[in-house]
């Protein structure tokens, strides 16, 4: 439930410093929680940032504290991992609006002490870089190695090379995009309104009651769960089958298996995340659109980036983040002289597949970072 | 490892601090020679096995089609663009020509020369087409659609107005004399300016 995940400590930090935000209203201060990996070196020089993606948070490579599971990119990132902690200090942070200990709508009112809720301002892509920034500028790095991240890890990385390009040497952007198209909002938009149509949503206020709209969070999940895997793996991972049963019922019970997991996925969802964090960070990535302070040239966001090194990876079967968004940045690279590299995976598991075992991954990724593997 | 003779050859033509593109650069053998020199070197390459190989090697290389994606490089992006055992491959030699010295001033193309004497001999005597070492898969599977001799080549480059700045031809794997060249060249490498 909600509130019990509101209980769970996290490292982190509160910046004193005012954050102005894309909206045009500031947060006064800020916290942000993170955690990292590996040492940092003697001249600040091996810092990796990971960007997490929309439901993920900064456990990358260490147990979930709400549920116990491996970190999600523990197969990633580690010792004699890809992105080797015996060489690299990894950092990753809750970003901005998120719910895991970093500010978002579950922070206290500074004057009430009540939780913002609704009242927490709209957020974007640029301005969660720019309170890692500030988390940066915090633990005394000024410039990174490298920024890595897939999905929205992967928008935030291109709003870094955009906004800081001063302060990484290169870029890994994976099963991700410039901008979010008319689709990917209209999914957004689904999980949004389950959120929203659910009673126990309380505009937003949900926090001290008993109740909170878990089961709108939870077909939002649904939803958007679709969307990270392919048709091919739904259709090899459960088919037609029926769940636990011979014949179909003539009824809604869940029937099939791929009903069953979905609400499983849905449920255990609730577990670990907020529904107006949900609402929050859907909202930031529907307005992401790097092109768009540029007059809708991509270029222009990467004019001063060209001495980062660019890597971007897509896969065949992610139909949420295809190969031509990524082709697109590309474009956008070539033409103002970045060096870019860029290669589509093949691999059955859709836009998930930046999570899962895809070895050509891995071994692209520690290429590109610099390191063989 | 040694490199290839023909890539050798580019590999040392080219002077360092030198921007490259490498078109169809494979697994980005001759990239990491040329980067060893200091040349800024990046590839297009279509077989997403060997971009993936080639970035695992930290080189800067993006997959696509030497047919279509060229027109992605603004102009004069380089100073040299090289098309290495490839242009035998393109759908149209012509046009790939043509954007290789738009992006870039000077380029290095270098092909299997079809009129070698052996070709010459398998094709009169033998009556097929042949299959030989540099071009070693049959007809109705090879990548090579478009067979390019020596004087193709020169009649192109001249119909075009582009100079050809200098020539290296090869027969098995050394160099090989420029007279009689059509005949006795296995191989030849252009460096061709506009």
């Amino acid at each position: 439930m909600a509130s019990l995940l509101h209980q769970i400590q996290h490292q982190g930090v509160t910046i004193n410093a005012p954050l102005p935000l894309d909206s045009g209203q500031v947060l006064p201060s800020v916290t942000i929680a993170w955690q990292s990996y590996g040492t940092l070196n003697a001249d600040r020089s091996n810092a990796v940032l990971i960007c997490h993606a929309l439901t993920g948070d900064q456990y990358v490579a260490s147990d979930h504290p709400a549920t116990g599971k491996p970190g999600w990119w523990a197969r990633m990132v580690g010792p004699g991992k890809p992105i080797d902690t015996d060489r690299f200090h990894v950092i990753c942070a809750n970003v901005l609006g998120s719910c895991m200990g970093t500010s978002g709508p579950a922070t206290p009112d500074a004057a009430t002490g009540a939780p913002l809720g609704m009242a927490f301002p709209v957020i974007t892509i640029t301005d969660m870089v720019r309170a890692q920034a500030m988390l940066l500028d915090h633990l005394g790095i000024s410039r990174l190695h490298a920024v890595v991240g897939g999905s929205m890890g992967g928008m935030q990385t291109l709003a870094w090379a955009a906004t800081y390009p001063e302060r990484l040497a290169s870029a890994l952007v994976i099963a991700s995009a410039a901008r979010h198209s008319a689709q990917n909002i209209a999914f957004h938009e689904v999980g949004r309104q389950a959120i929203m149509a659910d009673p126990d949503w309380q505009d937003g206020q949900y926090y001290g009651s008993a109740r909170a709209p878990t089961k709108g969070l939870a077909v939002a999940r649904m939803a958007a769960h679709i969307t990270y895997l392919s048709e091919e793996g739904l259709t090899e991972k459960f088919g037609r089958r029926l769940q636990a049963r011979d014949i179909k019922s003539f009824g809604f019970d869940a029937d099939f298996q791929v009903e069953s997991y979905l609400r499983h996925q849905g449920l255990a969802f609730t577990d670990r995340f907020d529904a107006n964090a949900y609402l929050y960070i859907t909202r930031a990535m529907d307005y992401f659109d790097l092109a768009d302070p540029h007059d809708g040239r991509l270029a222009g966001a990467f004019a001063t980036a060209k001495d980062v090194r660019f890597t971007l990876v897509s896969f065949d079967t992610d139909w949420l983040y295809p190969t031509s968004e990524s082709r697109r940045v590309v474009q956008a690279l070539q033409s103002v002289g970045a060096a870019a590299s860029f290669v589509e995976l093949s691999a059955p598991f859709g836009h998930d597949s930046f999570l899962l075992d895809v070895p050509a991954l891995d071994r692209l990724v520690a290429g590109a970072l610099g390191s063989g593997f | 490892m040694a490199l290839r003779p023909d890539l050798a050859i580019i590999a040392d033509a080219v002077p360092s601090s030198a921007r490259v593109l490498d078109v169809g650069c494979g697994d980005g053998e001759l990239m990491v020679a040329l980067q060893g020199k200091g040349v800024d070197a990046r590839g297009l390459e279509i077989d997403p096995a060997n971009v993936t190989a080639a970035i695992a090697r930290g080189q800067s290389v993006v997959q696509g089609d030497a047919n279509r994606d060229l027109a992605d490089y603004p102009d004069d992006a380089f100073d040299y663009a090289i098309l290495s055992q490839t242009l035998q491959t393109t759908e149209r030699p012509d046009r790939v020509v043509d954007e290789l010295l738009r992006i870039a001033p000077r380029a290095f193309v270098s092909f299997p020369n079809f009129a070698h004497w052996r070709i010459r001999l398998a094709l009169l005597w033998g009556g097929r087409m042949p299959v030989t070492r540099l071009l070693p898969v049959a007809w109705y599977e090879t990548p090579n659609i478009h067979h390019v001799t020596v004087s193709d080549f020169r009649d192109l480059v001249r119909d075009k107005g582009i100079r050809v700045e200098r020539v290296w031809h090869l027969s098995g794997d050394k160099p090989a004399s420029d007279a009689a060249a059509s005949w006795r060249a296995e191989h030849a490498i252009f460096l061709i300016a506009r």
